[in-house]
C-alpha cells in the first residue's frame, strides 16, 4: 500500500508544472520509485529518471548496474515490483511490449531478433502489431531510410546484409511506428568507429524533431559526444545525473564503479621473441550457411607480445577461432605451434602442445553452466596429472580448482559451486585462470572482458599483460578497440575473413584501425563506412 | 503464454525425490482407476503391490525380472546422459538374442562350460551391431538416433520372426513359430533350486559395480555428460563428438544383447515372439527413474520389475486386462516427467504486475 503514497509526490509537482511552464518542459518519461527484485537481488532500487522531448538521454552503467532490466521495464518486456511510471504526464502500466508500441515508446535491443533468411521488408512486417501490405510497406521503408540517413534495401534478404545494415532494419522498424522514446541498448558495440558516427547523426536528427532518445552504453567518450543529459546507475541505484559535456571521463568513471578507472603496468619484455606461434595461408570455407569464410590469413606470434585482432563479430571471428584452437581443423601445414605443424590435432592435442584457449562464450563453451567448478576444472585441465589410467582424481581436480579460485581472486561459494551460479567477471577470472595455471606457451583469448565488470576486466587485461611479460605469446580477439589499445603490442584487422597486416600500437590509432574494419573487404562492409 | 519459467538453481534434492513423488502420483491415479472399475482400491493395490512381495516365488520372480532391466538401462544411461537417445534396446535385445540364439542352436546337443560364455559375446556382438548402425548414421549422416533406434527395433523384430517361421523353426514344434527348446550346455544354471534365478543375474551385478566405477571414476564419462549438455565445451576440451556416439551406442546395445541372451538362455529357453514383455523400452523408463545413476536404476529396476509382477497378480486375482501393465508404467514416467518439469520450472500464476494497484488509485486522484 506504502506505493500509493510513493507516486503522489512525483504526481503533483510534475501536474503543477503544466499550468505554469511551456509544455515543452514537461518529462514525456517519468519514472518514480522503480523498483525491481529478482529473488534477493535488487535490479532497480527506487529509481527516478526524468526523459524530456528531443532530449538524448543516457543511461550509464556497468554490467549488471541494471541499466537493461530499467529499459525492459520501460519497454514493457519486465513488470516492476513497486514505483510508477509517467508517461506525458499521466500514471501508465506497460505490461507488454506491444502497449509501450502503442504509447509511442521503441526499442533497438542489443541483439538483433531478425530472420536471416527473410527479406528486410518482410522482417520488418513482422514486427507490426497491425496489417500491411508488402509494396506499400517498401514505399516507406524506403522513404524513412532515406530521411534519417539509413540507407536500406527492403528487397534485400537479411544474411546478406553487415551487422550495421542489421541494426539500421532494427532501427527503421522502431521509426516506421512514429516513435517519441527510442531506446538503444548498447548500440555501438557492433559498429565501426566510422559507423558509430554515421548513427550519431542521425540520432541528432531524431531528437531534433522532438523524438526523445534512452542511449545506453558504458562507453564514457560515446556518451559524451552525444547525450544532453546522463543518468549513472550503479548497483541498481541512481547514484547522479550529469551534464555529459561538462564532466571528464574520470569524474563520469567514478560515478559509475565508485572509483577510479585502473591503470595497466607495462613493463618491457626483456626475453628473446622467438616465433612461437603462426598461421600460413589459412584459408577455411565456413560450415555455417551465413558464416564467413576465411581467406589466406597468415600472422606469426611471438614470445612475450600481446598480438590483438579487432575486428566486429561476423568477419571471420568464430571461424579463425575455432581454427586457431583446434576445434575446427585444417590441413596440418597451415597451423605451427612452437615449430610443430598442428593443422590436424583437435584442441585437447593442441593443449598438450602448450596451447591456452579462452573461448568468447563463457557459458556452454568455456564452461559447461550446470558443472561444479572442479568438473570445470576438469574440463581443460585433466592433463595436469588429475587422471591416470583414464580413472580421474576428483580430490587433484578440486585441490587444481581451489588454486585457481584462490590465485584468481575468483568470488565463488567454493569448488562446489555450479559454473553458472558465478557473475560472469568471476567466471571468466576462473577461465583465465584455469588456463594461465597450465603454464601454456601461447594463449589465445576472445573476447576477454566481454560482460565483465570493470574490476574483474581490469584484472583480467593485466593478467594477460603480465603473463606476456613471463614469455608467453598472446593473441587477443576483441571488439572493444579501447581494449586492444590498452594492452596489446601489435595489432591487426580482421574484416570480411581477411586479416590486414599487424601494425604495432604506437604507429596506428583508432580511426585507422576503424578504416580497415570497413575497407578491408570490397563487399558488405564497406557500405557501413558509406 | 509462458506458463512455466525455468528456475535458476533447481533444488538437488527434489531431483532425487521426484522419483518419490512420480511413485506416490501413480499409486493415487491407480486407485481411481480401481475405484471406476469398481474394485476396492485399498485391496487391488495389495493385490498390485504387495501381494507379490509376500511368497519366495514372488521374490525369486522379482530378480528374475529386474535383471534384464536393470542391465539395460545402465547401457541406455549412458546414452542419456550424453543426450544420445537410443530408444532402440527392444530391438538390440532382439538381435543379442537371435545371435545368442544362433549359437544355442548351432550348439545343441553338445556339452560344454563354455557355450554360454559364447552366447553372451555373441549376444553382445548382436546387440552392438544394432547399436552400431544408428551410430553410423549418426556420425556419418548426422540422422537423429531417436528415430533410427526406433526403426531398427522393428526391423530386429521381423529377422526374429523370419528365422523362427522358416530356417530356425523347432521340427517338432508343430509348425508353432519358435526355436528349439534349449538345454543343458544352453542354459544358465540356475542359482536358487526351485527359482528361475540363474547366473545371468551375476553378470548383471557385476555390471552394475562396473558402470558405477565408469560413472564416478572415468573421464571417459564426465567426457560423455560435458558433449551431452555442451557440445561446445567438449568441443573445445577436445572430447571427441563422434566417439561418444559410438560409444554409446554401442556399449548401451551390447547390454541389450547380453539381456536378450539372458532371457532366450534362461526364463523363455527358446527363441520365439514373445522372448521380451517391452523389457527395452521399459528399461528407459528405468534409467530415468533412478536418475541416470547406477544404483538408483537398482531400486528404479525393482520397482519396475514389480509393476510387471503386479500387472499379472492383477490380471488374475482382479481379472484385469494384461494392458494394466503398460497402464502403470505409462502412468510413473508421466509422473516422472511432470514432476521433473516442475523441479526445472517454476509454473506463474498469471501476470499481475504489483505495481498495477498503486497505478490504478493514481488514475483515480
Amino acid at each position: 500500500m506504502s506505493n500509493i503514497d510513493l507516486s503522489v509526490p512525483g504526481l503533483v509537482p510534475a501536474q503543477a508544472a503544466t499550468a505554469d511552464r511551456p509544455a515543452l518542459l514537461l518529462p514525456r518519461l517519468e519514472l518514480v520509485n522503480v523498483t525491481k527484485r529478482y529473488n534477493t537481488l535488487v535490479a532497480n532500487d527506487q529509481v527516478h529518471l526524468k526523459v524530456y522531448p528531443g532530449e538524448i538521454h543516457a543511461v550509464l552503467g556497468e554490467n549488471g548496474a541494471g541499466k537493461s532490466t530499467l529499459m525492459k521495464i520501460i519497454y514493457g518486456a519486465v513488470s516492476a515490483d513497486e514505483g510508477a511510471m509517467l508517461w506525458n504526464n499521466r500514471v501508465v502500466t506497460i505490461d507488454s511490449p506491444a502497449a509501450a508500441r502503442r504509447l509511442g515508446i521503441g526499442m533497438v535491443y542489443q541483439h538483433f531478433s531478425l530472420f536471416e533468411t527473410l527479406t528486410v521488408v518482410e522482417n520488418i512486417a513482422l514486427g507490426l502489431d497491425e496489417k500491411f501490405d508488402l509494396e506499400a510497406l517498401s514505399k516507406r521503408v524506403i522513404e524513412v531510410s532515406e530521411k534519417y540517413g539509413l540507407p536500406l534495401d527492403p528487397k534485400r534478404t537479411v544474411h546478406s546484409l553487415s551487422v550495421g545494415e542489421r541494426q539500421r532494419v532494427e532501427i527503421v522498424r522502431c521509426l516506421l511506428q512514429n516513435p517519441s522514446l527510442l531506446i538503444l541498448d548498447e548500440p555501438t558495440s557492433v559498429l565501426t568507429p566510422q559507423a558509430v558516427q554515421k548513427l550519431f547523426e542521425t540520432l541528432r536528427r531524431l531528437a531534433n524533431e522532438g523524438v526523445s532518445i534512452l542511449y545506453i552504453s558504458h562507453k564514457l567518450h560515446e556518451i559524451q559526444s552525444l547525450c544532453d543529459t546522463a543518468t549513472i546507475l550503479r548497483g541498481g541505484k541512481v547514484t547522479g545525473t550529469a551534464r555529459p559535456q561538462d564532466e571528464t571521463p574520470a569524474s563520469l568513471a567514478r560515478l559509475m564503479i565508485g572509483r577510479d578507472l585502473p591503470a595497466y603496468q607495462h613493463p618491457a619484455f626483456t626475453g628473446e621473441a622467438t616465433q612461437v606461434f603462426a598461421v600460413e595461408g589459412l584459408s577455411l570455407k565456413s560450415d555455417d550457411p551465413f558464416g564467413t569464410s576465411l581467406q589466406d590469413i597468415s600472422l606469426g606470434l611471438n614470445a612475450g607480445e600481446i598480438f590483438g585482432i579487432a575486428g566486429i563479430s561476423g568477419n571471420g571471428q568464430s571461424e579463425l577461432l575455432a581454427a586457431l584452437s583446434g576445434e575446427v581443423k585444417t590441413p596440418r601445414q597451415m597451423i605451427r605451434l612452437i615449430g610443430a605443424e598442428v593443422g590436424h590435432l583437435h584442441a585437447g592435442q593442441r593443449r598438450k602442445l602448450g596451447l591456452g584457449f579462452v573461448p568468447e562464450d563463457r557459458l556452454g563453451h568455456g564452461a559447461v553452466p550446470a558443472m561444479t567448478l572442479t568438473q570445470n576444472a576438469l574440463l581443460t585441465a585433466a592433463g595436469q596429472g588429475l587422471v591416470r589410467y583414464g580413472l580421474v582424481s576428483y580430490q587433484k581436480a578440486r585441490t587444481f580448482a581451489e588454486r585457481c579460485i584462490e590465485g584468481f581472486h575468483v568470488k565463488a561459494s567454493g569448488a562446489s559451486a555450479a559454473a553458472r551460479s558465478l557473475s560472469g567477471g568471476n567466471l571468466q577470472k576462473f577461465i583465465v585462470g584455469r588456463e594461465v595455471l597450465q603454464q601454456p606457451k601461447v594463449m589465445i583469448v576472445a573476447q576477454p572482458t566481454w560482460g565483465v565488470d570493470v574490476g574483474a576486466a581490469a584484472f583480467i587485461r593485466q593478467t594477460l599483460i603480465d603473463l606476456s611479460r613471463q614469455g608467453v605469446a598472446i593473441l587477443v580477439i576483441s571488439e572493444e578497440l579501447e581494449e586492444l589499445f590498452e594492452i596489446c603490442d601489435r595489432i591487426a584487422v580482421l574484416a570480411g575473413g581477411r586479416l590486414s597486416t599487424a601494425r604495432p600500437v604506437s604507429e596506428t590509432n583508432a580511426e585507422a584501425i576503424g578504416l580497415l574494419m570497413s575497407g578491408l573487404s570490397s563487399g558488405t562492409a564497406t557500405q557501413d563506412a558509406a | 503464454m509462458h506458463l512455466l519459467e525455468p528456475r535458476a538453481q533447481p533444488s538437488e534434492v527434489m531431483k532425487w525425490l521426484s522419483p518419490l513423488i512420480a511413485l506416490a502420483g501413480m499409486l493415487i491415479a491407480g486407485s481411481l482407476i480401481f475405484l471406476l472399475l469398481g474394485k476396492d482400491p485399498l485391496h487391488a493395490l495389495y493385490v498390485y503391490f504387495i501381494s507379490p512381495l509376500t511368497s519366495s516365488y514372488g521374490l525369486s520372480e522379482l530378480v528374475v525380472k529386474a535383471s534384464p532391466l536393470i542391465l539395460i538401462a545402465q547401457g541406455l544411461a549412458l546414452g542419456f546422459r550424453a543426450r544420445l537417445f537410443n530408444i532402440g534396446a527392444e530391438g538390440q535385445l532382439t538381435m543379442g538374442a537371435i545371435f545368442g540364439g544362433g549359437v544355442a542352436i548351432a550348439c545343441q546337443g553338445m556339452t560344454s562350460i563354455w557355450i554360454i560364455p559364447l552366447m553372451v559375446v555373441a549376444g553382445a556382438i548382436g546387440g552392438a551391431l544394432w547399436g552400431a548402425i544408428p551410430a553410423l548414421l549418426k556420425a556419418r549422416f548426422n540422422a537423429q538416433e531417436t528415430l533410427t533406434t526406433l526403426m531398427m527395433n522393428y526391423v530386429a523384430a521381423f529377422i526374429l520372426l523370419y528365422l523362427i517361421n522358416g530356417p530356425w523353426r523347432d521340427p517338432g514344434g508343430m509348425n508353432f513359430p519358435q526355436s528349439i527348446m534349449f538345454d543343458g550346455s544352453t542354459l544358465f544354471p540356475i542359482l536358487m533350486e526351485g527359482t528361475r534365478i540363474n547366473s545371468s543375474v551375476l553378470i548383471t551385478l557385476v555390471a552394475v559395480l562396473l558402470f558405477w566405477l565408469f560413472q564416478s571414476k572415468s573421464l571417459r564419462s564426465f567426457a560423455l555428460e560435458v558433449g551431452g549438455q555442451a557440445p561446445a565445451a567438449a568441443r573445445y576440451a577436445g572430447f571427441s563428438a563422434q566417439g561418444a556416439i559410438w560409444f554409446s551406442l554401442v556399449a548401451s546395445g551390447m547390454m541389450a544383447g547380453i539381456a536378450g541372451v539372458g532371457e532366450i538362455a534362461g526364463p523363455v529357453g527358446q527363441l520365439n515372439p514373445n522372448i521380451s514383455p517391452g523389457y527395452g523400452f521399459a528399461a528407459i523408463i528405468v534409467a530415468y527413474l533412478g536418475r541416470l545413476n547406477p544404483i538408483g536404476m537398482v531400486l528404479s529396476g525393482f520397482l519396475m520389475a514389480l509393476l510387471y509382477l503386479g500387472g499379472e497378480a492383477a490380471q488374475i486375482d482382479l481379472q484385469l486386462p494384461a494392458a494394466i501393465t503398460g497402464l502403470f508404467q505409462g502412468m510413473l514416467l508421466f509422473f516422472l516427467l511432470a514432476a521433473d518439469a516442475f523441479i526445472d520450472n517454476r509454473y506463474r500464476f498469471g501476470r499481475t504486475p504489483k505495481a498495477a494497484p498503486a497505478i490504478a488509485t493514481g488514475q483515480g486522484e
